[in-house]
């Protein structure tokens, strides 16, 4: 409950977080929301001898609209997403995930980027944006880079993210006519973090037929990852026939590294992502 | 290596010179004095210590008091203004919504931002709002009706 | 009592103690900042099992701010926490087969410490940053022993041993009944049904974890302790007397406002035994404030029983017999009132409300390398609840009669002045089949059969479970507990103290901690004065204002406490008549007390208010010869027995088939507690009640690790208690059947809720999955997983 000392910087510059960043390196982390580190560091989890506060630097907070894509700023909060009108209109399933992630006062404060950067694998973010394809855009001394989502998610909290870089920006497709968009969990009676999370973007023509299915699946492993199996079975199908999204679910657990805990046995966790994915696409495609 | 900070809590500016490890809950609570937010667990669930940051709900275990400096605060202290109760607390007290007292506070200050952000909300809303605020008391049932009342006092006075 | 217009008993009054707490300004312990205050952090085990090697505090104590570290070898002259509660042959105590083994329990272990959180050092500082900081740097050498945290695995060969005093990790062994007659009874009937029923363990969960503040003052050699406490007096005598050694007259204890207790603030702890012999040494207060971590790791844990529970019924469906076997898991080490728990809180509520003619029951205690199991909330009767509710449901089903009916074939037919039973109580008054119709009367039992039934053809899976229940409380009569093992009185004071200008403060022993003495009581003594609440005060939690009181716990405020405060206000009535009487110039025997006022009987006109004769006690000029000036009355009350409330729930829910995901769709609950002082408080009881037998039916567990014997759900992310959203509005109701044990009629309310609706909700979720031949599900909490399991294995024909 009482975090160990640390020393407390709230730079005003991006340049100045990277250069606190390359200074002090693995002894440093970064604060966006605090609601994933702080915990950690009071149960003394995490013991950064430094905290360097984004809460100032400029630039990296707002939600605008460059094209077809909707551009967020990494500190954007979860509640900023769920009330937002261009998130509403052009991505709302971003809005939608976000309305569910932790509770009311987390969503005050929790961020898009302090959530995709932190990766935890239960979160449910993640799925989204594996299903929506966002793009990371990540600042460091040598300037900015774009990670596409399938390079992000790499391994049990870990992503692309570099040591000296900074997740600066996430770039949302706004969803397409005749795509629709839908993000259900099975929540943990406690945390409420998704004992399994799909999301579903689903584009059907007029006869109700798959041209492309994106599913990301949260929760059950040790990473988000991307249910290939389901997209593959999706695409091309009637949607409307029977069975045909139920069948194509059943691929739902593929790749994923499902682990057994107090809320449920591998056979159970796998059998949720399989229900979750047929809910998540039944939705996604009466939305289409 | 202490750090200042200075902050409005319920219309007085306060500022101190505190370690940068002290959280925004023990900076109101054991520096500033005011006890009437409370501290419930170690992990974010239980909204014991939920006041209002900037005009929003805040988990103030979850934040160090340096990240605050700046912010305009209120606690549960600040709610009744001149002597007055918050229609929030005297629901809470026409309803029964509290037993121990120990969540009331925290449970409150999020009722204020909930009816902020639904005037009217349906008994499903009030539910899914408090998912962030733990009661082992009233079983919730009459937090409900506490909020229910307030809402329809809030709204008749418009 | 009929409730009339004027009277305030039976009103529901908004609470009196309000203000403070929706203004944020109540006083909980944590509040509490003295000069000079030091902060204590605990070193802990974190290991389950294991030898301590050598204790290294030479880092902590040179770490900046910190005054002073202490282990369990500086505790020189310091005893064990005591057990409150003996189970011995010796002492005539019955049912006893083996007797308790009186293992110690040292406020700070030195050899070897039991459990994970076993505190085994105390760090003291300038700050509670700086007392957590040294307890870091405390470095304990350990060796790692094998543990044992299975309840079916505690007397196991092999198994770890906990205690040297208790070979195969064996407590007690106790058992109540007629074996011969349940043996009898079992060996003639026609249908006997065995179920294995687990009761898991849960945890309290108080909203304001545990604290303490000791502050010795060496001017006058007091120690005041400010501790989250049900019962302050109790915590003082063990402390004093058992403990430390100190004299209890010098020392005070406050237990100001407390954020719940549930039975878990109940006992006395490791933490403010060492904080009031630390603050003693220091000469400086100390204040300790549990983390939520420490909470799940220290305070008493409860239920955790395995039982395997048969009945045998007649062909007919009349219940002939009950054989219950039970093993209770009491932890590492017997917290103060463990042993009673699973025997005499358990076995004797093993008849219900059923007219079943031989019982007996058999529980063995075991010690686990886990936190120590004691009172919560129900404490006994719950575990006794649930066996017979499941196993009554589980005879229902195997008889393929309705439940409902079983149940009314069995009713106790109603009474009132005593019903004895097959496990040692005599019940007070009850009248459960009229309880059990008013639950239908709300309930439409046949609609819901046939929407269930319309539902399963769908694929729905709609379920009810019914649970008519009875439990002990207002406990309890001292000569009888005392008989029982019970190393103190259950008794309760009250003192009433009337000013000269008419005011009245009330001291009681009981506490409260979100029960709402402060009003309920001031109704009843301006019921009884006929005074208005504004000139009562209520004053609890401080042993150096209040009679030695037992405290709050087993639903004992309003009929115990409640009755010692009667007693004190009868005994101010009749002194204030001789004064009236002298006043008016009549006999004593002449004059009544109505509305407020001392008049000559019949004749209103003839009379002296309330305040002149107070004013007249304390300035006693026209006054009676030979009676004593002042007007002030203490009582203590002993009650001749427990009191029985009961009642009947039905619980409706509905499983989502792909998930197993249980949703209550509808609680209704129907309670019998005697009298109602505040009905809106009741309310507030039976939904707080509700919720934490919700909660144990479908959420919470507290799951150690077999290997490590880590607790593993020690947080409240990992620990799922019940929130706002995942349960219903109550409906609620009652039937008043006044206890003929107090005076006020009242039975006590404050657990009814926890008790009646586990097996209620249980009972749902079987009977939701009836239809596919599932009539029990043994082990709790039933989350999403094991419900689905059990669909799983229902289709596949298991």
């Amino acid at each position: 409950m009482y975090p160990a000392a640390f020393e407390y910087h709230s730079p005003t510059t991006l340049k100045d977080v990277l250069g606190l960043m390359g200074k002090h390196g693995d002894d440093a982390k970064v604060v966006a929301g605090g609601h994933s580190l702080i915990p950690m560091m009071k149960l003394r989890l995490a013991q950064p001898k430094h905290l360097i506060d984004l809460r100032n630097v400029p630039g990296l907070k707002g939600i605008k609209e460059d094209g077809n894509t909707i551009v967020i700023g990494a500190m954007t909060t979860w509640y900023e997403l769920e009330s937002n009108a261009t998130i509403k209109s052009k991505c709302a399933i971003v809005g939608e995930t976000a309305s569910i992630v932790g509770d009311p006062a987390v969503r005050n404060l929790g961020t898009i980027g302090g959530g995709l950067a932190h990766a935890d694998p239960a979160a449910d973010m993640p799925a989204t944006a594996i299903a929506c394809g966002f793009e990371f855009v990540c600042e460091g001394p040598k300037g900015r880079r774009t990670v596409k989502v399938d390079d992000w998610f790499q391994g049990l909290m870990s992503t692309a993210v570099k040591e000296d870089e900074l997740l600066v920006e996430i770039r949302v497709p706004a969803i397409a006519k005749g795509t629709g968009a839908a993000y259900l969990k099975f929540p943990h009676p406690a945390s409420r973090f998704a004992i399994v999370g799909v999301a579903a973007v689903v584009t059907t023509d007029g006869s109700g037929t798959c041209s492309k299915a994106s599913i990301g699946v949260t929760g059950a492993g040790t990473k988000a990852v991307r249910a290939k199996g389901v997209e593959a079975a999706l695409a091309g199908k009637n949607l409307a026939g029977a069975g045909a999204i139920e069948a194509a679910a059943q691929k739902a657990a593929e790749g994923v590294d499902v682990q057994a805990d107090l809320q449920g046995s591998v056979e159970y966790k796998a059998h949720l992502c399989r229900v979750f994915a047929k809910r998540a696409v039944e939705a996604a495609s009466k939305r289409a | 290596m202490k750090l200042p900070v200075k902050m409005t809590i319920n219309g007085q500016s306060v500022s101190h010179e505190v370690e940068p490890r002290l959280l925004l809950v023990h900076y109101i609570r054991e520096t500033v004095g005011l006890t009437g937010t409370h501290v419930g667990c170690d992990t974010s669930q239980c909204g014991a210590c939920t006041i209002t940051m900037n005009g929003q709900a805040v988990k103030s275990c979850t934040l160090f008091a340096v990240q605050a400096t700046g912010a305009n605060i209120m606690t549960i202290e600040g709610l009744a203004k001149d002597g007055e109760l918050h229609p929030i607390q005297q629901g809470f007290w026409e309803k029964h919504g509290l037993q121990c007292g120990f969540c009331t506070p925290g449970m409150i200050m999020a009722a204020v931002q909930m009816l902020e952000r639904y005037p009217k909300p349906t008994e499903e809303i009030i539910r899914h709002q408090l998912e962030g605020n733990l009661c082992r008391c009233t079983g919730y049932h009459n937090i409900v009706k506490a909020i229910e009342w307030a809402a329809d006092k809030m709204a008749a006075a418009k | 009592m009929a409730v009339t217009e004027d009277r305030l008993f039976g009103k529901s009054i908004k609470r009196t103690e309000d203000p403070r707490f929706i203004t944020g300004r109540g006083k909980y312990v944590d509040d509490l900042k003295l000069p000079g205050m030091t902060y204590a952090a605990f070193v802990r085990s974190p290991h389950a099992h294991a030898r301590i090697k050598g204790i290294d505090v030479s880092q902590a104590k040179a770490h900046p701010g910190v005054i002073a570290v202490y282990t369990g070898k500086d505790m020189t002259g310091v005893n064990s926490l005591p057990c409150g509660w003996d189970l011995r042959k010796e002492k005539g105590i019955p049912g006893v087969v083996q007797d308790l083994a009186m293992v110690p329990h040292m406020p700070l272990t030195s050899d070897v410490a039991r459990h994970v959180g076993d505190p085994v050092a105390v760090v003291i500082a300038e700050s509670q940053d700086a007392a957590q900081d040294g307890a870091e740097k405390v470095q304990v050498s350990w060796e790692p022993l094998a543990s044992v945290t299975a309840t079916d695995k505690a007397t196991g060969s092999g198994a770890a041993k906990v205690h040297d005093a208790a070979p195969s990790n064996v407590a007690f062994k106790w058992a109540l009944g007629d074996a011969a007659a349940t043996d009898t009874a079992f060996k003639g009937a026609a249908v006997t049904v065995k179920k294995r029923i687990v009761n898991q363990r849960l945890v309290a969960n108080a909203m304001e974890p545990r604290a303490c503040v000791a502050r010795f003052d060496d001017a006058t050699g007091e120690l005041t302790l400010w501790v989250t406490s049900q019962n302050p007096h109790v915590h003082r005598l063990l402390m004093c007397a058992f403990v430390l050694g100190i004299p209890e007259h010098k020392v005070r204890v406050i237990a100001p406002d407390v954020g719940g207790g549930f039975g878990s603030k109940i006992f006395l702890y490791n933490e403010e035994v060492v904080c009031s012999w630390a603050s003693r040494l220091l000469k400086r207060p100390i204040r300790w404030t549990s983390s939520r971590r420490e909470a799940y790791l220290t305070d008493a844990q409860g239920r955790d029983h395995i039982t395997d529970a048969e009945v045998a019924l007649s062909k007919e469906g009349k219940i002939l017999a009950l054989r219950v076997k039970t093993t209770a898991n009491l932890g590492a080490y017997l917290s103060t009132f463990a042993p009673a728990v699973p025997t005499f809180l358990y076995g004797t509520l093993l008849n219900g409300v059923y007219d079943i003619k031989a019982i007996h029951v058999e529980v063995t205690g075991v010690f686990t390398n886990t936190t120590a199991v004691d009172a919560y909330r129900g404490a006994g009767r719950p575990e006794a609840c649930y066996v017979l509710e499941r196993i009554v449901d589980a005879a229902a089903a195997a008889l393929k009669m309705d439940p409902a009916e079983l149940r009314k074939k069995n009713f106790i037919p109603k009474f009132s002045g005593a019903f004895q039973t097959q496990v040692a109580v005599s019940y007070d008054s009850g009248d459960y089949l009229g309880a059990f119709e008013k639950l239908l009367s709300i309930f439409d039992y046949k609609k819901f059969r046939t929407e269930q039934e319309a539902a399963r053809k769908q694929g729905r899976l709609l379920g009810v479970g019914f649970s008519t229940y009875i439990e002990a409380c207002s406990i309890a009569p001292s000569k009888l507990v005392g008989a029982l093992g019970a190393g103190a009185g259950l008794y309760e004071s009250g003192k009433v103290r009337v000013h000269p200008t008419g005011g009245v403060t009330v001291y009681t022993g009981s506490h409260a901690h979100g029960q709402g003495h402060e009003t309920t009581f001031a109704q009843l003594v301006g019921d009884e004065l006929g005074i208005p609440m504004e000139q009562i005060e209520i004053v609890h939690g401080d042993t150096g204002q209040i009679p030695f009181g037992m405290g709050t716990y087993g639903s004992r405020s309003a009929s115990v406490g409640g009755t010692a405060i009667k007693m004190s206000l009868d005994k101010i009535k009749e002194k204030g008549k001789r004064i009236a009487a002298h006043l008016l110039e009549a006999s004593p025997k002449d004059i009544e007390y109505v509305k407020g006022q001392f008049q000559v009987k019949g004749v209103p006109a003839k009379a002296v208010p309330f305040g002149a004769v107070a004013l007249t006690a304390y300035v006693p000029h026209n006054y009676p010869e030979g009676l004593e000036p002042g007007l002030e009355e203490t009582s203590f009350y002993d009650p001749s027995n427990f009191c029985f409330p009961f009642g009947a729930h039905a619980c409706v829910v509905e499983i989502e088939p792909e998930t197993g995901k249980v949703k209550i769709v509808r609680y209704i609950a129907v309670d019998d507690v005697g009298n109602v002082i505040n009905p809106m408080i009741v309310d507030g009881m039976v939904h707080g009640g509700i919720a934490q037998g919700v909660g144990q039916a479908l959420w919470e567990g507290a799951v150690y690790d077999s290997e490590s014997g880590q607790l593993v759900t020690s947080t409240m992310m990992d620990y799922a208690m019940p929130k706002a959203d995942m349960l219903p509005m109550y409906e609620t109701d009652r039937t008043v059947t006044p206890t003929p044990v107090n005076p006020l009629g009242i039975k006590g309310a404050g657990e009814t809720g926890t008790i009646a609706a586990t097996p209620a909700v249980v009972n749902a979720v079987v009977d939701a999955l009836a239809g596919m031949g599932v009539d029990h599900i043994e082990t709790m909490p039933l989350n999403a997983e094991r419900v689905w399991k059990t669909i799983q294995a229902a289709k596949a024909g298991k």
